[in-house]
């Protein structure tokens, strides 16, 4: 498997990461690397395998829809990297 | 004169029960070793004044008769777990002067219990890495030295490092640490000490910054077997903040350790000699089969036929959780952030200048096979893989009690070494990572010294929630294996 750079590209717009376009042919051959490496698990036959999603053998519990926490907006906002009147802020999305 | 330093846990708790010495010596004590030790970058954060107000309370609360099991022990922590009012980085530069405003729910056990934190310790950046050579804060030294090279510098292993070096080097009486993949046992083999991942679902992980949420699991890291089971029974428990918790008591796992193994069945898997096992790892090996015959365990062959394709398994399903957990990482609440044009702009730049090269590396793989028209073929199969890999442990539990192996391939190499390409890397959890993929309990300890002088570790493997017997049996190897070797400064 080999990822050309328009598709690391790609890639890191979704992951939204920016990435430099003399970083993208190094990285396409770390990437493709890695998942020649992985496609091993083509071999494994796991027709009617059901997958795993979770190890722990147990279904989730269920808990009362009631309000539990909350109540102190300063603490949330304590570490933002910016914030006024209350509220998360970030820079304009509308035209 | 045997040291504050020296002692194990449970020895300094019942010297501090009978007033040898207080808390605040045994934290001082133990502030002196960090001092002396800061070279090798254990810690990232150190809280030395924290520590003695904690260890002068803890005074206090024995003074009153109000001893916890962990009274005035001092501990470091991992610098994963969010600790109220202590910056917690996770070693990225991501989450450089982030101070949580809550506790994570195994650190606040420990406090309960009444243990001291002397600070956040070193570990590859969000516990992606075998080596803590990924850490923003740059990398953990081995305080263990080859006989051949005393100049070169060991890895510590990882993600654990901070935590084993500092334990190994007399700097914590313990640790916490965490693990996905390997990062408790790998670190624990690597530095000459003993660590416990526990099943998973054992300890709570809420606090914990989380990198693959289906394998990570909080343990500790101690000098002896009893100490980690001390360790464990305090930093377990069901909490209703993590859903995959589990909801069921937790047993004193010190009392397991009755010595007696008689009749156990102890599984030995074919499949586990890879090529690439240094020689003296399975010499460490075969000496840990025959120390359990002496104490009455039957040796039995089993297979574990899917073994082999553990490890591409693994680095599709813990990228994929990862790029999906620290898709929360937006420079928006927390943490770093680099402004842009527009609000796209800025996630971009942020994540660009905040994740280091292996993070952003797994954030991509996990992006991309969890994306459109790939999910099926890597994803959806890794998960199969999965259901395998646990069926073939789920088998091999049917006929024995617990299961033992080499921790790690080789001993601990050099900084900067097996860095050309990640996948010889990710080659020294190929013995851990099984056991994560299905969620069992995975113990290393110390058995031997390679020929250059470097500790060889050995793993035990139990059955789901049968940490005790795990306990159990590494305590009749500890005691068979007699390790007092001891890192060359300490």
């Amino acid at each position: 498997m080999s990822l050309d750079t328009a598709k690391v590209r790609s890639i890191a717009e979704l992951a939204r990461i920016e990435v430099a376009d003399d970083q993208l042919p190094h990285l396409a051959g770390e990437l493709s690397k890695i998942l020649t490496f992985v496609a091993q698990l083509a071999e494994v036959d796991t027709d009617g395998v059901q997958p795993m999603t979770s190890v722990a053998a147990m279904t989730l519990a269920m808990r009362d829809d009631v309000v539990t926490d909350g109540g102190y907006p300063d603490k949330i906002l304590a570490n933002a990297p910016e914030a006024a009147e209350g509220f998360f802020t970030v820079p304009k999305v509308v035209e | 004169m045997s040291a504050l330093t020296d002692l194990s846990i449970a020895e300094a708790a019942a010297r501090l029960a009978k007033g040898e010495f207080t808390a605040v010596d045994l934290t001082r004590a133990h502030l002196a070793r960090m001092d002396a030790g800061r070279r090798l970058n254990a810690f990232i954060t150190e809280t030395p004044d924290l520590a003695l107000a904690q260890a002068a309370e803890s005074d206090a609360r024995r003074a009153k008769g109000q001893a916890g099991t962990l009274e005035g022990i001092p501990l470091g922590i991992k610098d994963l777990f969010c600790t109220e009012g202590v910056q917690t980085t996770a070693a990225s530069r991501i989450l450089e002067g982030f101070t949580p405003q809550y506790e994570s729910t195994v650190t606040a056990n420990l406090k309960k219990a009444g243990a001291v934190f002397l600070g956040k310790l070193n570990l590859d950046e969000f516990a992606m890495g075998s080596s803590n050579t990924t850490s923003a804060f740059g990398p953990v030294e081995n305080p263990w030295k080859r006989k051949s090279d005393p100049a070169a510098k060991l890895v510590p292993g990882g993600s654990s490092g901070g935590s084993a070096a500092a334990v190994a080097a007399r700097m914590a009486m313990g640790a916490t640490g965490t693990d996905t993949g390997g990062s408790i046992r790998q670190p624990a083999a690597f530095c000459g000490i003993t660590g416990i991942k526990p099943t998973y679902g054992r300890c709570s992980r809420w606090g914990i910054v989380a990198f693959a949420s289906s394998l990570d699991q909080a343990g500790p890291m101690a000098r002896t077997v009893e100490d980690c089971a001390v360790l464990l029974s305090a930093m377990a428990g069901h909490d209703p903040k993590d859903s995959t918790s589990a909801p069921m008591p937790v047993p004193d796992f010190a009392r397991a350790l009755s010595g007696d193994i008689r009749g156990l069945k102890v599984g030995i898997p074919v499949e586990y000699r890879p090529q690439g096992l240094s020689d003296e790892v399975a010499k460490v090996w075969d000496l840990g089969v025959e120390w359990l015959k002496d104490a009455g365990a039957t040796p039995v062959e089993i297979s574990l036929p899917t073994t082999r394709h553990a490890l591409p398994t693994y680095y599709i399903i813990a990228p994929a959780e990862c790029s999906s957990n620290l898709a929360r990482y937006d420079g928006l609440r927390f943490g770093r952030r680099v402004e842009g044009k527009t609000l796209d702009d800025m996630y971009r730049k942020t994540r660009a200048a905040g994740f280091g090269r292996e993070v952003r590396r797994r954030i991509l793989i996990g992006t991309y096979v969890l994306s459109a028209g790939y999910y099926d073929a890597y994803y959806a199969k890794a998960q199969k893989v999965r259901r395998l890999i646990a069926d073939d442990f789920a088998a091999a539990f049917q006929k024995v009690d617990v299961i033992l192996t080499p921790t790690a391939p080789t001993p601990a190499f050099a900084i900067g070494e097996n860095t050309d390409d990640p996948v010889t890397m990710w080659l020294n959890d190929v013995f851990t990572i099984p056991t994560s993929l299905a969620g069992l309990p995975g113990l290393s300890l110390p058995a031997g010294l390679s020929a250059d002088g470097l500790p060889l570790g050995l793993q035990l493997i139990g059955r789901p929630f049968d940490e005790e017997t795990v306990f159990r049996v590494a305590g009749v190897m500890e005691k068979a294996a007699a390790f007092t070797a001891r890192p060359q400064e300490v």
